[in-house]
C-alpha cells in the first residue's frame, strides 16, 4: 500500500453518499476502511445507474463509485453476535465514522459513551443532516432538501422561475469532502494527543457556513439589508457570459480590463479597427454591446467550443467549453494526464472511473480494489480479529453476520 | 481541554480566490497557524474584494448584497478588510505583507518557508515559475517541506495555462450541462462556486495527509491538484452512467437522478408569500420536497387529505410515480401554495417526509437551527470600526478543544509585527526600512 494512511484502520458505519465519499477518500489514500453493512447492505446499492439499467445491488454505479478500496463486512448490529463482532473490530480501529440518524448508534448499543469508555483514544465522527443537537435533529434530508435549506439555492436560477439545484448529489459530495477533513483532524487528535473526540458533523452546517456563496449572502444582507436574488435573465455583456457556438456553448469572461485583448482573441477582424473599441467605457454602452454581439455571434457560429477555448487560452481570458459527458470521457488532455482509472469488478466487469482527486508525489492515490460485494470480506476481517472458522459460521447461521460463500 | 488537532502546524499561504482562501480557513479552524502572504502592490483578483481595492460608494448602494453590500452603504477606505464576499474567508488566520517579486522579499519568504510545515498556492501556471518559487527552491529552504499547487487544470497537459474560475472548469467537466432547468439552456444558469468548495476541502485534506506522512517518515512531498479533475466526484453518477451504459445525462432541474429508484416526486414547490412582493423583492417562498419511496408517498398523501387524484393506482408504485412526475409536480404545487413554508416544513417533517424551505439570505440568522448551533457568532473586527456583525464559525467543532472563532477576520497586514519581529527577528531599524521600501503595509498601494 502506497497511500499516506496505510497505518490507519477505519470502522465505517456510513451509508448513502456523503459519509461513504468521506471514507472513500480515506480508503483511496491507503486506509483500511472496513465498511460495516447492515443486512441487505448500504441502501445506496439500490440507487442507479445500474449496468444495463436493471436494478441489482451488486451493479449500482452509485455504490461502486463511492465505495472503492473498502472492505465490506455484513453485520446485524441488532443481534448480540453482531454487536460483539463490532466491539472486536473496534479494538483494532483508529477511527469510527457513522451517519445514522442521531440516537440510532446509542439505540444499537454501540454509542459514543461506550466507545469512549472502552478506548478513550479512538475518535468518532458522526455525520448527520442537521447535527446531533438541533431542533431539527430528527428531520430527514436529501441532497435537494439540505441544499435548499442550507446552501445558496435561493439565488440560483432565473428570477421568474423556481430556484434550481446542482447536479445529482453534488451538495452531499461537497459535504463529504468537508467531513473528510473532520475525520482527518479527529484522527490526528487521537493519534498525537491520545484524545478521542466525538465530532458532530452536520451536512446542513457545512453549507450554512460553507464556501459556496451562503456566507457571502448572509454577510451582504447583514451589512446592507439587501437580499441576494435570482438573476432576471442571462445578462450577456461584451465577451462576458455563456455563449452559443457552432457545436454547443462556451462560458467566457473576457470583459473588463481583459477586453483590451479582444482584437487578438477575435483574430484582428476588420470591424474592430475602429478606435472606439479602445475606450473601456464602451463596454457599458447598450448600442455598442448590440453592435459588438452582432459580429461576435457570427464569429461564434463559425467556431467550435474547442477552437474558442484555444483562442481564449492564448489571450488569457477566463473560459470553459461546456462539454457533455461523452466529450469529457473522450478529451485527450484528461486521458494523457491519467485522470481515468480502469477498475475490474466481479459483477460489473471493467469500468472506467475518475481516478485520483489530487496527485501526491510520495504517497499516491491507488485503486487497490473495486467496491466490495456485500459481505465480501466478512470472513476475512473477522478472522483477522481473532474469530475462528467455526465462530464465523455460527455468526452466519444466526444471521448476525453475512458471509459471502 | 486539549489542543486543536493542527496546533503547532504552520502553513505559509500563497493562495487566493475562494478555493485556496477557504482551504486555509479549514486548516486554521483545526488549529494551524496560517500565515497569509499579501502584497500591497499586487491585487489578487477575487480574493479580498471585487472589483478592486478602491470601490466608489455609489457602486455599493444597489445591487446584490453579497457583491456590493457594505455597512452603512460605505465601502470605506479599506473595503478589502470586510467585503461581504470575502470577509468570512479570513477568520483564525494571520495576515502579513511582503513583496515577493523583489529579491529581498523572496529571501524573507524563504526564511518563512524554512519555519513552515507546508506552502500552498493556486495561481495560474507560470506565476510561481516567474517568481522562482518552485519545489526545488522550497526544499532548499526546508528539506521536509510540503508544497501544494492547485491550478485549474494541473501543471501538465494542454490546458495547464488556461485561466479559469470554478464556473468555467465546471463547464469543462460537464456540470453546466448537467445542472439547471430541464431543457432550459445553459445560459439560464447562475454562476456558482461548487468547484471552489470541493477543491478547498480537498486541498485541506491533502495537506493533512502529507503532514501525517511526514510525521510517520520525516519526508515532505509535492502535491498537485487539478481543480477540474477534483470536481469530478460531484458528477460521479453521470460519469458512471456513461461508463456503464454509454448514456449521456442532461439537466433535469430539481428532480432526483434516483427517480426510478423511488425518489419521485422531488422538487421545489411554491408556498404562500408572506410579504407584499414576489421574487423581485425576495418575498417569494418555496419548499423542497423529496419523496424517497412508498412510505414517504403514503405519508404525503395522508397529509394532503388523501385526495382522489393521489389515490390513482398508477401512483402507488415508485415506477408509476417516476413516470408521472409532470402530473405530480403540478398537483403538489397546487397544494403547497396554500401554506406558509415554515408551517408546511414542520408538517411534512412531522410526517417523516424530507422537506425544507428554500431559505433566502435574510432568514438565516433568525432560524432556530442556526441559532441552536451557534453558526453565526457576533464579533467586532480588530482594525475596522464597523460595529458588531455575525460571522460564520467553523463548519464543525472539536468538543474538547477551544475552537470557534479564535481570531475574527484578519485585516490586510494585521500581523506584520508578529511575522517580522517575532518570527523573523527583525529589529526596529530594519522594520522601518522594510516599511519604507513597501514590504510592510496595512493598505494596498495607491498605484493599483
Amino acid at each position: 500500500m502506497t497511500g499516506p494512511l496505510n497505518d490507519v484502520r477505519v470502522l465505517d458505519l456510513t451509508q448513502h453518499v456523503a459519509g461513504p465519499y468521506a471514507t472513500k477518500l480515506f480508503a483511496d489514500f491507503g486506509a483500511d476502511v472496513i465498511k460495516i453493512e447492515r443486512p441487505g447492505g448500504d441502501p445506496s446499492r439500490r440507487l442507479g445507474p445500474y449496468k444495463g439499467g436493471t436494478p441489482d445491488p451488486e451493479k449500482s454505479g452509485t455504490f461502486f463509485y463511492f465505495n472503492t478500496n473498502k472492505r465490506s463486512v455484513a453485520l446485524d448490529l441488532k443481534t448480540e453476535g453482531g454487536r460483539e463482532a463490532f466491539w472486536r473490530l473496534f479494538e483494532r480501529a483508529d477511527l469510527v465514522a457513522e451517519n445514522f440518524r442521531p440516537g440510532v448508534l446509542e439505540a444499537l448499543g454501540v454509542g459514543w459513551e461506550e466507545m469512549h469508555a472502552r478506548r478513550a483514544e479512538v475518535p468518532l465522527v458522526s455525520i448527520s443532516n442537521f447535527g446531533q443537537e438541533s431542533p431539527y435533529r430528527d428531520y430527514r434530508g436529501s441532497d435537494l432538501v439540505l441544499y435548499a435549506f442550507a446552501g445558496e439555492m435561493y439565488s440560483t436560477g432565473l428570477l421568474e422561475r423556481e430556484p434550481v439545484k446542482m447536479y445529482g448529489t453534488a451538495a452531499l459530495v461537497q459535504s463529504g469532502s468537508a467531513a473528510a477533513t473532520a475525520m482527518m483532524g479527529a484522527l490526528m487528535a487521537g493519534r498525537y494527543q491520545g484524545a478521542g473526540q466525538h465530532v458532530d458533523f452536520s451536512i446542513a452546517d457545512s453549507h450554512l457556513v460553507g464556501v459556496d456563496r451562503r456566507h457571502a449572502t448572509v454577510m451582504g444582507y447583514q451589512f446592507s439589508g439587501r437580499k441576494t436574488l435570482r438573476s432576471p435573465g442571462a445578462a450577456v455583456g461584451m465577451l462576458n457570459g455563456v455563449f452559443p457556438c457552432m457545436d454547443g456553448w462556451v462560458d467566457l469572461q473576457g470583459g473588463g480590463p481583459r477586453f483590451a485583448r479582444a482584437r487578438e482573441f477575435l483574430g484582428h477582424p476588420e470591424w474592430m479597427e475602429d478606435e472606439k473599441w479602445d475606450d473601456p467605457a464602451i463596454q457599458m454602452n447598450p448600442d455598442a454591446i448590440e453592435e459588438f454581439n452582432a459580429w461576435f455571434y457570427l464569429w461564434l457560429s463559425e467556431r467550435t467550443k474547442r477552437e474558442i477555448w484555444e483562442a481564449a487560452r492564448r489571450v488569457r481570458f477566463l473560459c470553459g467549453p461546456l462539454f457533455t459527458i461523452d466529450e469529457v470521457f473522450a478529451d485527450p488532455n484528461f486521458r494523457a494526464r491519467g485522470f481515468w482509472t480502469l477498475a475490474r469488478h466481479e459483477a460489473l466487469g471493467e469500468v472506467e472511473i475518475p481516478g485520483r482527486p489530487f496527485l501526491m508525489s510520495e504517497t499516491p492515490w491507488e485503486l487497490r480494489r473495486a467496491a466490495p460485494l456485500l459481505g465480501e470480506h466478512t470472513a476475512e476481517v473477522l478472522a483477522e480479529a481473532g474469530y475462528g472458522a467455526d465462530e464465523i459460521a455460527a455468526l452466519a447461521a444466526t444471521g448476525a453476520a453475512g458471509v459471502r460463500s | 481541554m486539549t489542543a486543536l488537532p493542527l496546533d503547532g502546524v504552520r502553513i505559509l499561504d500563497l493562495s487566493g480566490v475562494w478555493a485556496g482562501t477557504f482551504s486555509t480557513v479549514l486548516l486554521a479552524d483545526l488549529g494551524a497557524e496560517v500565515l497569509k502572504q499579501e502584497n500591497q502592490f499586487v491585487w489578487q483578483p477575487n480574493t479580498r474584494a471585487v472589483p478592486g481595492p478602491r470601490i466608489p460608494a455609489a457602486m455599493t448602494r444597489s445591487g446584490p448584497g453579497w457583491i456590493t453590500g457594505f455597512p452603512n452603504g460605505d465601502p470605506g477606505e479599506r473595503p478589502w478588510n470586510y467585503h461581504p464576499m470575502f470577509v468570512s474567508l479570513y477568520r483564525n488566520k494571520r495576515s502579513f505583507t511582503l513583496d515577493i517579486r523583489r529579491p529581498e522579499g523572496k529571501a524573507l519568504l524563504g526564511r518563512l518557508a524554512a519555519i513552515s510545515d507546508a506552502v500552498l498556492e493556486n495561481s495560474a501556471v507560470g506565476t510561481m515559475e516567474k517568481l522562482g518559487i518552485t519545489w526545488e527552491w522550497l526544499r532548499e529552504q526546508r528539506e521536509d517541506i510540503i508544497f501544494l499547487r492547485a491550478p485549474g487544470y494541473g501543471i501538465t497537459g494542454d490546458y495547464r495555462e488556461a485561466r479559469t474560475m470554478g464556473a468555467h472548469l465546471e463547464g469543462t467537466m460537464g456540470h453546466q450541462l448537467l445542472r439547471g432547468y430541464a431543457g432550459g439552456g445553459p445560459n439560464s444558469n447562475s454562476g456558482i462556486f461548487a468547484a471552489d468548495y470541493i477543491a478547498a476541502a480537498q486541498i485541506a485534506l491533502a495537506l493533512m495527509l502529507a503532514i501525517w506522512h511526514r510525521n510517520n517518515t520525516g519526508k515532505g512531498q509535492f502535491i498537485e491538484m487539478a481543480q477540474a479533475e477534483n470536481a469530478a466526484a460531484m458528477f460521479a453518477q453521470a460519469y458512471m452512467n456513461y461508463s456503464l451504459n454509454g448514456e449521456v445525462e442532461h439537466a433535469i432541474g430539481n428532480r432526483s437522478i434516483y427517480a426510478a429508484d423511488g425518489e419521485a416526486p422531488c422538487g421545489i414547490y411554491p408556498c404562500r408569500s408572506e410579504g407584499e412582493g414576489g421574487a423581485e423583492t425576495g418575498d417569494d417562498r418555496w419548499i423542497a420536497i423529496t419523496v424517497t419511496g412508498d412510505r414517504d408517498w403514503e405519508a404525503l398523501r395522508e397529509l394532503m387529505g388523501d385526495p382522489d387524484w393521489a389515490r390513482a393506482p398508477e401512483l402507488a408504485t415508485a415506477a408509476g410515480r417516476a413516470a408521472r412526475q409532470d402530473l405530480l409536480d403540478e398537483r403538489l404545487a397546487a397544494w403547497t401554495v396554500g401554506f406558509a413554508d415554515m408551517d408546511l416544513f414542520a408538517r411534512l417533517q412531522a410526517a417523516g417526509v424530507p422537506a425544507a424551505p428554500v431559505m433566502d439570505s435574510s432568514r438565516v440568522l433568525d432560524n432556530p437551527h442556526v441559532q441552536a448551533r451557534g453558526l453565526y457568532v457576533p464579533r467586532e473586527l480588530a482594525r475596522e470600526d464597523i460595529g458588531v456583525y455575525h460571522y460564520p464559525r467553523p463548519l464543525y467543532e472539536f468538543p474538547d478543544s477551544q475552537g470557534g472563532i479564535r481570531l475574527p477576520p484578519v485585516a490586510f497586514g494585521q500581523d506584520n509585527e508578529y511575522v517580522y519581529r517575532e518570527l523573523l527577528g527583525v529589529g526596529d531599524e530594519e522594520y522601518q526600512r522594510l516599511t519604507d521600501e513597501g514590504h510592510i503595509a496595512t493598505a494596498f498601494s495607491d498605484t493599483l
